[in-house]
């Protein structure tokens, strides 16, 4: 932890107990007594909410656990009995599904946050590197979690992304029939992604562990990116961030709760009231909107690279958007931290916002159809910006960001005058 | 390392009998690791019971001229085709460098490399029968009375791939014509899909 400890037992109990596991002093100086920069924005706020959501889709998931089939002739059936006849079915089902799209929110809200501020920079790369690894777990378990349903939607959506593996070069067949463990998505696959679902939260519980002992190493970072100096630049967690971390909480969950409540379908598919059908694919199959802007660069990739074909380049282009976060700690160039001191950088962060926005709207909709019209053809048919034009554009900036402005900008940008402690920051005294 | 078994001492000499030792043991106990681990990932491969069921027969009596059916198999629609002599002489006529995919895409009667020419694609010109998955990210497109696509064969309605009646990929994503499953006619009126004529004779399978 940053600091000694300042943690003293007062009972003969805790005493004993601390002489033999002292963890009511690790939790005493990470949750109690833990110098937390002053001046922490709501932003910061999420990593709390993560928490609470890894803490409910587990819960929430043992429950459903022990009323689910994973059959293929049955899932889909014991998912309905859940909703109407266990009691309280409708409630967890409900938390269960909606509780992954609340996650997904709250993650993405932490990232970003990460991006803006500059939480990935020195001495932070291994905390950032963690958090990745915590994204890319979510993003198997969100995936394997919506096949159980056994919907159409569920099914054709694990056909669409298990074939992405079939375009590896060679091993692409073999490896995809290893993952199916038959000849196509069947029973096979549901058992084991049911399997693979129920585990693969306890190893993200475990990556959070480390996640956070990286986070008590440096300490938080802060708004305006300045390393704490002084005492005077921090506050106890608690109570100044159990409360605010509290507060924000409780407003998070009241949202959620209105999505439990009165809206638990307004996330989903409503092609996934249905049961799958291995011989009829829906007319348009879409994954789970926290993953749409990475459907919309598969599908950008419409042309082939020197020997790379579009398909196995589409491939790379999604997995190459989520992998180039692990090397982003290098990739940035500037030793300032908050986007607050990078005038043009921040111009091309809120634009990179808006390009991931882009590209889950992109994702969403038919590659073919028009962004917007400009004009009919001699045939009459309306021609204009075609969605996968608009998600090419977008995956270009995207990788661009990445490749170009973050290397570049940290090299010719001249950032703006920091404060000279946090603590001045927060009083408004003299700047440096 | 050598120092502390107090062997030969410095650094740059010959390595002891303990460093052999614990190269060794590290070593077999790598390999121990990797043999340990397979079982647990070749267990996720297809088992025997799925493997057996790799092989259906089906009647096709009833399939007539300009009607298609789709049959399962391995888990997957499989379609079957009974083409009028129209419907092929169309597809013959498709002069085989308009193809995307100049590959016959069926390792049946030894065509496995043989171009896509329609008579490479077919054991009996009127029956075209080919696996029902989209090359592209594998949707099961559209045939006969639904929507034939812009080239009278199939139309995958995911991203687009146009199929020719020959079950060529003509236009969109999909890299490959439609694959053609090992099979062969048992009888005039029955075919046997997931077996080549070799392999039901190795089997035991024996044509009825």
């Amino acid at each position: 932890m940053s600091g000694p400890s300042t943690y003293e037992p007062k009972t003969g109990f805790t005493r004993w107990m601390d002489a033999r596991l002292p963890i009511i002093r690790l939790g005493y100086d990470s949750f109690v007594d833990f110098p937390t920069p002053r001046n922490l924005n709501y932003w910061w706020t999420f990593g709390g909410i993560l928490a609470i959501f890894l803490v409910i889709q587990i819960i929430s998931g043992v429950v459903l656990a022990m009323h689910y089939i994973p059959h293929e002739s049955m899932a889909f059936d014991s998912l309905e009995r859940i909703r109407r006849d266990v009691k309280f079915g409708w409630l967890i089902q409900s938390m269960h599904a909606n509780g992954a799209s609340f996650f997904f929110v709250a993650v993405y809200i932490h990232m970003f946050r990460g991006l803006y501020y500059g939480s990935y920079k020195a001495p932070r790369e291994i905390l950032w590197i963690l958090g990745v690894v915590i994204y890319l777990l979510m993003m198997a378990t969100g995936f394997m979690g919506y096949v159980l349903p056994w919907g159409q939607m569920s099914y054709w959506g694990a056909v669409v992304i298990t074939n992405l593996i079939g375009a590896l070069p060679f091993i692409g067949d073999a490896i995809r029939e290893w993952l199916w463990g038959g000849f196509s998505v069947g029973q096979a696959t549901l058992s084991r992604f049911f399997s693979l679902h129920y585990l693969l939260p306890f190893v993200i519980a475990a990556v959070v562990a480390l996640h956070l002992w990286a986070l008590h190493v440096p300490g938080n970072g802060n708004p305006v990116g300045i390393e704490v100096k002084t005492k005077k630049d921090t506050l106890p967690f608690h109570p100044f961030y159990t409360v605010k971390d509290g507060f924000a909480i409780v407003v998070y969950l009241i949202i959620f709760a209105t999505f439990v409540f009165f809206l638990p379908n307004a996330l989903g598919h409503t092609d996934n009231f249905i049961e799958a059908n291995p011989l009829s694919t829906p007319s348009h199959i879409v994954p789970e909107w926290y993953y749409l802007p990475f459907y919309a660069i598969l599908r950008a990739i419409t042309f082939d690279i020197g020997p790379i074909d579009a398909k196995l380049g589409g491939v790379t282009a999604m997995f190459g958007a989520i992998l180039i976060l692990f090397v982003l700690p290098w990739l940035d160039t500037s030793k300032v931290r908050s986007m607050r001191f990078r005038p043009v950088t921040r111009v091309f962060f809120i634009l990179f916002l808006l390009a991931c926005l882009g590209l889950g709207w992109c994702g969403a909709n038919n590659p073919d159809d028009l962004v917007f019209t400009m004009g009919h053809n001699a045939e009459g048919v309306a021609t204009g910006l075609k969605f996968v034009w608009f998600a090419q554009f977008l995956t270009f900036y995207y990788f661009a960001y990445f490749l170009i402005v973050l290397p570049v900008m940290g090299l010719i940008e001249k950032p703006l005058d920091r404060p000279v402690s946090i603590e001045a920051a927060v009083l408004g005294t003299a700047k440096a | 390392m050598t120092e502390q078994n107090g062997a030969l001492g410095e650094l740059g000499q010959e390595p002891s009998r303990r460093d052999f030792i614990y190269i060794a043991a590290t070593g077999a106990a790598a390999m121990g690791a990797g043999l340990a681990i397979w079982p647990f990932i070749d267990q996720m491969n297809p088992a025997a019971d799925t493997r057996a069921l790799g092989s259906i027969r089906v009647d096709i009596s009833a399939v007539t001229d300009g009607t298609e059916i789709t049959v399962m198999w391995r888990g997957g629609p499989v379609f079957i085709r009974h083409r009028t002599q129209a419907m092929i002489d169309e597809a013959r006529a498709v002069p085989l460098n308009v193809l995307v995919d100049d590959v016959s895409r069926n390792r049946n009667a030894g065509m496995e490399n043989a171009s896509a020419a329609d008579q490479n694609r077919v054991l009996r010109a009127e029956y075209l029968i080919v696996i029902g998955i989209c090359t592209h990210l594998g949707c099961v497109p559209l045939g006969i009375g639904v929507n034939m696509g812009d080239y009278d064969g199939w139309y995958c309605p995911c991203h687009g791939s146009h199929y020719d009646g020959s079950a060529r990929i003509r236009r969109g994503p999909a890299p490959e014509n439609l694959a053609v499953p090992d099979y062969y006619f048992e009888t005039e009126t029955t075919v046997k899909i997931g077996l080549s004529p070799e392999e039901a004779a190795q089997s035991g399978w024996v044509a009825s």
